[in-house]
């Protein structure tokens, strides 16, 4: 079927690449809508409050980062900074910004440039970093560990974002990752345990999260049944049935059906001795190593072949798509599908990677935080990656804080990448905009 | 901002939504009224599409000029009052099958299947039925309780846990009729029963005004949380269901930081919980210190009562199913559609806030991080069971608060799991909301005109054989 087809077209990429919808291609009517005020004064407030609370009212001791860990092809000494100043410094910094955001738009009433919001989430994060650090009781992290902890934790939401964006995409909105990462996990667990092989349990894991996607494409499609209402009960079905049957079945006899073998952590030698980068990149399970492919090889087919322009414009304009011969619903059906398979093999790495049995509700709400971030990263592969790395960054950020003891509450910590997710919709924080047709059934005639 | 529903609204709008609403308010009266709302809610808390799923001819209100074709008999069995039942009766069947597949006896039956096959199916029957049995049992009618009170007792354990998910659910269908869907439901409970449970233990105050503060802080509280997401979306554009769903967690962090303080978290204790509340700040008991059932159930009556005649005999609630059926068009009939979409998720959140109150102030009496269960969930669920409409809320709240009472009897006497309890409640809802599935299923397609309606989605029916 050439619609399925994800050889890269040399031809066609430049196509791509022109559509209004590709990820960095401006759209005619967006530079026809009036520059708002509300990017540019959103920073200036961020920009305040962490000139307040980072910079004036900033901790007064130094924040130590160690950067090596022992294994380390070679050593780098710990990074040790003064909290107070680095904090004036740094929210010096973002007040530049905020105010070069209010120039443009007081001066040429145009958006500030790309790069900006960018800058400022990064300066921001690490002034946050060095603020709670300097606070802290010990005030002594290994940055080591706490970006290779954030990643770990990022990959099943990486995954799950990515299934979002390849259904959202092509037009189906898709509120049931919960169910494909939670249906993956439990068959990832149920396969390797009977087979004795985590390959065999990560490949079930992929089929059983594309069984859920397809009933989800099934009433979506077929039956034309709102796409929010297929997602929020094929969550409460897989939440039900993975329940039922873990009491059942795996309870019973957790030897036999609960117990699989963890994929192992494959370490490629010298380079993932290098500092930081190392272990992140280089000493990763299958799953890991799966999520920078599978984030690449996504981008490349959504934005460079063929294939990818026909979902998308089957998302933009199905009735255009129809026109020009693609099959509008197939193609859904299958991106669904393909989708689902991708959660799928992201809820592996519950019970394959991270802790070797399934139980309840394994996947804990990392389902819509999956959305929030698929959102965050305006439904493109790349964007997503780094959102869910954001997420998984507060979520590890919010276990260390509370060992190593600051006066910020650790649920506070917890509450951050939902209440930045509130924000990016509201557009208060950059501009997320969902695919035309997102959640629009297309019936022909 | 209109930035984000600018695309979402250029879809073609469908000019037959309009005389179906005005048709509909013409004959409210209809047993097939909430069969309508639920189409309405279908088309437009997504988007806006063509609501080809459900026949026209099964719609209430017929359109101008549709020809009255089928008989009494063949509506009877196609309509969706039967499609409902029949729904319920196959979530029914399969989880029957569900819990006879893992169930020992049957196992080992099933070993020796064609040497005996009738002890095969007396396993499975039996497993199922022995299930299903306990469930009843325990949740409308208990023959070996002590007394007349004991056999009612599960009958009473139904309508309290009933009484949350009403309330909770009328605020989930209200929303839907304004084309808005509200997964926030949990949240605002939440958000209720942390202010309802304040002034429930903070304050001490005399009889009856007590309890009416706790009632207006607990609504209130769920009314703040609503109304933020419905200005959130009228004025940024945001959407709704993932606004709802990430103040979902964030109402869930700020309660388990809550628990954390000196506040609110009860003296002495190092677990997460809340000083009981006065005894003047909870509902009284409605049958006696038997029962846990509370005023907060004729509370959930009054709601439904109150939301039947909001949407059905109020300005207010024509403009919010305006704005449901179509906000383009409300927009030119002069409704400011801003401010039917603020107004009805307050309205919604301080429904679901009432849940909230019904938790603390009448059945927990005391904060915890679990005080709104699955409850928002759930209402969701019982809102479209219910067809988004009042009434139907109100009967699937009892249907679903039957369920999970009678889960805990069942596994008690069974060991079948509670969680077979949320497959049976999801599949009713996928099934209902597919009626023509169900009426393949069961035989019941031959109309032509849905042969046509088939046609149309041929092209997805054979993707979906091939898969």
């Amino acid at each position: 079927m050439s619609t399925t087809a994800t050889s890269p077209v040399p031809g066609q990429g430049k196509s791509g690449q022109a559509t209004p919808e590709s990820g960095k291609g401006r759209r005619p009517a967006e530079s026809a809508k009036p520059v708002t005020w509300k990017l540019p004064v959103t920073l200036s407030v961020l920009a305040v409050v962490a000139f307040i609370f980072f910079g004036l009212l900033g901790p007064q001791g130094t924040a130590k980062f160690g950067v090596s860990s022992g294994g380390d092809f070679f050593q780098l000494p710990a990074i040790e900074v003064p909290a107070f100043l680095s904090g004036i410094v740094l929210s010096l910094i973002l007040l530049g910004l905020a105010g070069y955001a209010l120039v443009l738009k007081a001066k040429k009433n145009v958006r500030p440039p790309g790069w900006l919001p960018a800058v400022f989430t990064v300066v921001f994060v690490v002034a946050f970093l060095i603020w709670v650090v300097g606070g802290a009781r010990t005030p002594s992290i290994s940055l080591a560990g706490l970006i290779a902890g954030s990643v770990t934790l990022a990959v099943p939401i990486v995954f799950g974002s990515l299934s979002g964006v390849l259904c959202e995409r092509a037009g189906v909105v898709n509120i049931a990752i919960e169910g494909q990462l939670l249906g993956g996990a439990f068959t990832a667990a149920l396969v390797a345990s009977l087979t004795h092989s985590p390959y065999a349990g990560l490949i079930a894991a992929a089929v059983a999260g594309a069984l859920v996607s397809m009933v989800l494409a099934l009433f979506a499609i077929k039956y034309v049944v709102n796409q929010i209402i297929v997602g929020v009960v094929l969550n409460v079905l897989v939440s039900g049935l993975t329940g039922f049957l873990f009491t059942t079945v795996m309870q019973a006899d957790a030897d036999k059906y609960n117990s699989p073998d963890r994929l192992p952590i494959i370490d490629i030698p010298v380079l993932s001795g290098i500092p930081v980068i190392g272990p992140i990149l280089f000493k990763q399970s299958v799953v890991g190593y799966l999520m920078y492919v599978a984030v690449i090889v996504i981008w490349i087919a959504l934005f460079k072949t063929k294939w990818g322009l026909r979902v998308r414009a089957v998302g933009e304009h199905p009735q255009a798509a129809d026109t020009l011969g693609i099959k509008v619903n197939a193609t859904r059906f299958w991106n669904v599908t393909l989708g689902g398979a991708v959660a799928g093999i992201g809820g592996s790495f519950f019970t394959l990677v991270a802790i070797d049995s399934f139980t309840k509700e394994i996947s804990g709400g990392r389902g819509f935080i999956a959305l929030a971030a698929m959102i965050l990263g305006r439904w493109n592969p790349i964007g997503a990656f780094f959102a869910a790395l954001l997420f998984g960054f507060a979520d590890n950020l919010q276990s260390i804080v509370t060992i190593i003891g600051t006066p910020v509450p650790s649920q506070f910590m917890a509450m951050l990448p939902y209440v930045v997710t509130v924000f990016a919709v509201a557009g208060l924080v950059g501009r997320s905009r969902p695919p035309a047709a997102d959640g629009i059934p297309y019936v022909k005639g | 901002m209109s930035e984000n529903t600018e695309p979402r609204t250029a879809a073609a709008p469908d000019p037959d939504r309009i005389p179906g609403t005005q048709s509909e308010e013409s004959d409210i009266e209809t047993p097939d009224e909430g069969d309508t709302a639920f189409v309405t809610s279908l088309d437009t808390a997504g988007g806006t599409h063509q609501p080809s799923a459900v026949p026209v001819s099964t719609q209430s209100g017929s359109l101008p000029g549709a020809p009255e074709e089928e008989t009494l008999l063949r509506k009877i069995f196609t309509g969706n009052g039967m499609v409902t039942i029949l729904a319920v009766l196959l979530a029914l069947i399969l989880g029957g099958l569900l819990i006879a597949a893992t169930d020992k006896v049957v196992g080992t039956t099933a070993g020796y299947l064609f040497a005996r096959p009738s002890d095969f199916l007396t396993a499975v029957w039996s497993a199922a039925t022995s299930s299903y049995v306990a469930l009843f049992q325990g949740a409308v009618f208990n023959p070996h309780g002590t007394g007349v009170a004991g056999q009612f007792a599960p009958l009473m354990e139904t309508l309290t846990i009933a009484t949350p998910l009403i309330t909770a659910g009328l605020g989930v269908a209200l929303a839907f009729r304004a084309g808005l869907f509200n997964i926030g439901a949990q949240g605002q409970i939440i958000m209720a029963g942390i202010l309802a449970a304040w002034v429930g233990f903070a304050l001490h105050l005399p009889i009856g005004l007590h309890l009416l503060l706790v009632l207006v802080a607990g609504v209130a509280g769920g009314a703040i949380w609503g109304g933020i997401v419905g200005v959130l979306k009228a004025r940024t554009g945001a959407h709704e269901v993932i606004v709802t769903i990430m103040f979902n967690y964030i109402a869930l962090y700020f309660l388990r930081y809550l628990l954390d303080t000196q506040l609110f978290q009860r003296p002495g204790e190092t677990t997460p919980i809340s000083p009981i509340l006065d005894p003047n700040a909870v509902y009284p008991l409605l049958f006696g210190s038997q029962y846990r059932l509370h005023v907060g159930f004729l509370l959930a009556i009054a709601a439904t009562v109150f939301v039947s005649w909001l949407l059905n005999r109020s300005t207010l609630g024509f403009e919010f199913r305006a704005v449901g059926a179509n906000p383009k068009a409300a927009l030119t009939a002069g409704i400011n559609v801003s401010r039917a979409t603020i107004l009805v998720m307050t309205i919604a959140g301080g429904l679901a806030g009432l849940a909230g109150v019904a938790q603390v102030a009448g059945t927990e009496k005391v904060l915890t991080d679990g005080v709104a269960a699955t409850y928002g969930f759930d209402a969701i669920t019982v809102a479209l069971l219910g067809r988004s409409s009042p009434w139907g809320t109100f009967a699937a709240g009892l249907l679903f608060g039957a369920f999970r009472a009678g889960a805990v009897q069942m596994q008690i006497q069974t060991g079948t799991p509670i969680d077979i309890v949320l497959v049976v409640q999801s599949l009713i809802v996928l099934f209902i909301a597919a009626p023509p599935l169900v009426r393949a299923i069961f035989g019941l397609n031959p109309s032509k005109k849905k042969a046509s309606t088939a046609g149309k989605t041929k092209q997805a029916a054979t993707t979906g054989g091939a898969a």
